[in-house]
């Protein structure tokens, strides 16, 4: 099942909720950051190993809508070509962007 | 344990481009077809193919597919089977127009024809002027020919397993294939896919290599379970590498920078191309400046604390030419690496990029074995293309802009070679061998029946030490001594493997389990690579000896074939093409 359609989105509110919280499921979230570029493979697998845990809701939620994108779209928002215009998603992606500290 | 059977008429094994343009031939065909795919089909690798797919179109400078022929015969350094070449050639412009009606959007000229751009290796007139023989749909080629081939397949009611992992092949009592073991990554199920027929691909095994382009999913598992059928593998020495990946991480930096003035500079700050090609310098072919840097390395003149990488320097072009005529690039080095080449050198090593060798095949995608005299027998039901397979029309050398033909080119002659099949075996086999379903079931219990030893081993920990060691002894740089340490190196590992145990054994979404399984796959095909370019004493296209640094006719006009159990035996090469003349072998200049 695409990760999107287990989104219900609340359109009122723009509150999203999850059909089932196994969609935060740790190794399927991993999974689907097994991509068909190494370029996103190391960052969104990165990402999800150093900063996942620390996401608000909201941005964890954000982050799982990403990985439904296409991979040549997400490309280009990973190289920072291309910025997508919900704000949320933007803002996950600069995070994937930001090297994490050493 | 009873395991749900599904039947089908033909089990696809890999959902890139390969596998999807067969399926779409069968599906159309109406024939019952089912796809497995470990990872959601438009994820597959073939996405990450930016260049775009050669044909003869001469839409932008003279061009015919005998010329096009040439240059895949040469570049392969003459390994290639010039059948299958001719065919691939021939085929090419057709397919591009295929592609084009089914709704890839191939950039177009002023005059409303296909763009078409050069790439190193193409030739007109036999090895004269460049020729233009690259169709591209802007640079997002492979992930337009992926979406619509997936488009094209859901239309024509293929069957999709998404994200089930295959584990190995089935067989009747005669040795015909018929279809697989696969596990639902989500549920850990296993299910049997009984088919007709079975077609194998699953990609190329860049995972091998620590520095490498490939995607992480690219575990060679489809030649692994190859193997483990009884089917050797063929020309695995023959790896391509590009000179210039992102250090530490395999990402390709394309030759665009060098073509722009980039240049080289190794630990003392010495231009060292210069030494290596004094006319063509850092704008040499790949191998030539794959070997220059893997030399460097090696002979202690590598930047850095640990001198393991060289330097790339583009910062004296300026800030204008950069940002200018290398925005992409520098896009990359700033994401992967946070410096900004304007004012800092690029970090570079050869990165592992195509996996030249695979499952032996015909030019209709049959896989093929050697019986006694070296002949090819049909390994009846079972087909494979794409980078998984041999066909061989890469020889020891892929030309840029030539997988993405093959996969399409090739998957369709499979496809309509399988539609025959069907029609003459229309009730087939049926009775599937219970030894191979028991081998198969308990290849998949192993690593749950394991439970912890004394070891600390990790899959994580010896598929990092696996790729280290084919990076160090089985990369560009190639000696007796240092292939033979490889080889006893990856054959410890091997044993090693028997130590190690997974900690989790739950069933749903255990991606770890997969990740043992990709593993175990890799430590097969790493063998298969070290024992091939330690047998092959001379130096061909990607594999290069540094101790026999010429090419050999005489002895090594042939195609290696290795075998589960290390036995290595050779073939000929097929010197004859379908129509026309056979070229023969010539010193390969450009
Ligand atoms: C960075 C990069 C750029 C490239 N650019 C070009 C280019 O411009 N032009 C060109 O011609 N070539 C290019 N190539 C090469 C080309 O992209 C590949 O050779 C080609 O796409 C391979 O296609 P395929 O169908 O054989 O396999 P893939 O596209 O790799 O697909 C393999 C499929 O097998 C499935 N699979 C694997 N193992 C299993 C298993 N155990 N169980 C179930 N499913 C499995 C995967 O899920 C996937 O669906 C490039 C390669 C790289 C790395």
């Amino acid at each position: 099942m695409s990760l999107r359609a287990a989104f219900s989105a609340r359109e009122s509110t723009g509150e999203i909720l999850f059909e089932s919280e196994s969609m935060l499921d740790r190794p399927r979230l991993y999974w689907q950051c097994r991509r068909g570029m190494l370029e996103l493979d190391i960052l969104l697998q990165g990402f999800l190993d150093a900063k996942f845990d620390v996401l608000t809701t909201v941005e964890q939620h954000a982050f799982i809508e990403l990985l439904d994108y296409p991979d040549a779209i997400l490309l280009e928002y990973m190289l920072g070509r291309m910025i997508p215009t919900d704000q949320r998603i933007a803002n996950v992606v600069t995070q994937i962007r930001t090297p994490v500290a050493s | 344990m009873t395991i749900p059977v599904r039947k089908f008429d033909t089990l696809v094994i890999g959902a890139g481009g390969g596998g999807l343009r067969a399926a779409l031939q069968l599906a159309q065909a109406e024939a019952n077809v089912a796809v497995v795919s470990k990872v959601f089909p438009t994820r597959s690798h073939t996405v990450a193919a930016q260049g775009g797919m050669n044909a003869a179109l001469a839409n932008v400078s003279p061009d015919n597919w005998h010329w096009h022929m040439y240059d895949t015969v040469k570049g392969g350094d003459f390994l290639g089977d010039q059948d299958a070449i001719e065919y691939m050639c021939r085929a090419a412009p057709r397919l591009v127009v295929e592609l084009e009606h089914i709704g890839v959007p191939f950039s177009r000229l002023d005059n409303g024809k296909i763009y078409q751009r050069p790439f190193g290796g193409q030739s007109q007139n036999f090895g004269g002027e460049q020729a233009a023989r690259t169709c591209a749909a802007a640079d997002r080629t492979g992930h337009a020919i992926l979406h619509a081939l997936y488009q094209q397949n859901i239309r024509a009611k293929t069957h999709f397993f998404d994200e089930y992992f295959a584990i190995d092949l089935i067989r009747d009592n005669d040795g015909c294939i018929l279809g697989a073991l696969v596990l639902e990554i989500e549920t850990g199920e296993p299910l049997i896919i009984q088919a007709k027929t079975t077609l194998i691909a699953t990609g190329g095994a860049g995972q091998l290599f620590r520095t490498n382009t490939n995607a992480r999913i690219n575990t060679g598992d489809g030649m692994a379970m190859a193997l483990r059928a009884g089917i050797p593998l063929q020309d695995m020495e023959f790896f391509q590498f590009h000179p210039t990946g992102i250090a530490g991480k395999g990402m390709l930096i394309s030759e665009a920078v060098r073509g722009e003035g980039g240049y080289l500079v190794n630990g003392d700050g010495e231009r060292f191309m210069e030494r290596y090609a004094p006319n063509a310098r850092d704008l040499a072919s790949r191998d030539v400046v794959s070997r220059a840097v893997a030399t460097e390395i090696h002979e202690g003149r590598g930047c850095g604390p640990n001198k393991d990488y060289i330097l790339l320097k583009v910062d004296h072009l300026g800030a204008d030419v950069i940002r200018k005529r290398l925005p992409g690039i520098r896009d990359m080095v700033m994401t992967f690496l946070h410096i900004d080449p304007i004012n800092q050198p690029i970090p570079i090593f050869p990165t592992a990029h195509y996996t030249m060798g695979g499952i032996p095949t015909n030019r209709f995608g049959q896989v093929v074995v050697p019986q006694q005299q070296g002949a090819e027998d049909i390994v009846p039901g079972l087909y494979a293309v794409g980078e998984c397979a041999c066909v061989s029309v890469h020889g020891a050398n892929r030309l840029g802009g030539n997988s993405l033909l093959d996969i399409v080119v090739f998957g369709r002659a499979a496809g309509n070679h399988i539609i025959e099949y069907l029609k003459e075996n229309r009730y087939g086999r049926t009775v599937v061998a219970q030894h191979s379903i028991d081998t198969a079931l308990a290849h998949l219990a192993r690593w749950d029946q394991r439970s912890q030893g004394v070891s600390n081993e990790t899959v994580d920990g010896l598929r990092n030490e696996l790729k280290a060691v084919m990076d160090h002894y089985c990369g560009v740089f190639r000696t007796e001594d240092v292939l033979r340490t490889g080889l006893d190196k990856v054959l410890k590992i091997e044993q090693r493997l028997q130590n190690v145990y997974l900690k989790d054994h739950s069933k749903i979404f255990n991606t770890a389990r997969i990740e043992a399984f990709e593993l175990e796959n890799l430590v097969d095909l790493a063998l298969a690579t070290v024992a091939s370019a330690l047998a092959r004493k001379e130096s061909r296209g990607a594999h290069m000896r540094m101790d026999y640094p010429q090419r050999d006719d005489v002895k090594w006009l042939k195609h290696s074939l290795f075998f589960k159990g290390g036995q290595l035996d050779y073939k000929p090469v097929r010197m004859k093409p379908l129509t026309v003349e056979g070229f023969s072998p010539k010193p390969r200049v450009y």
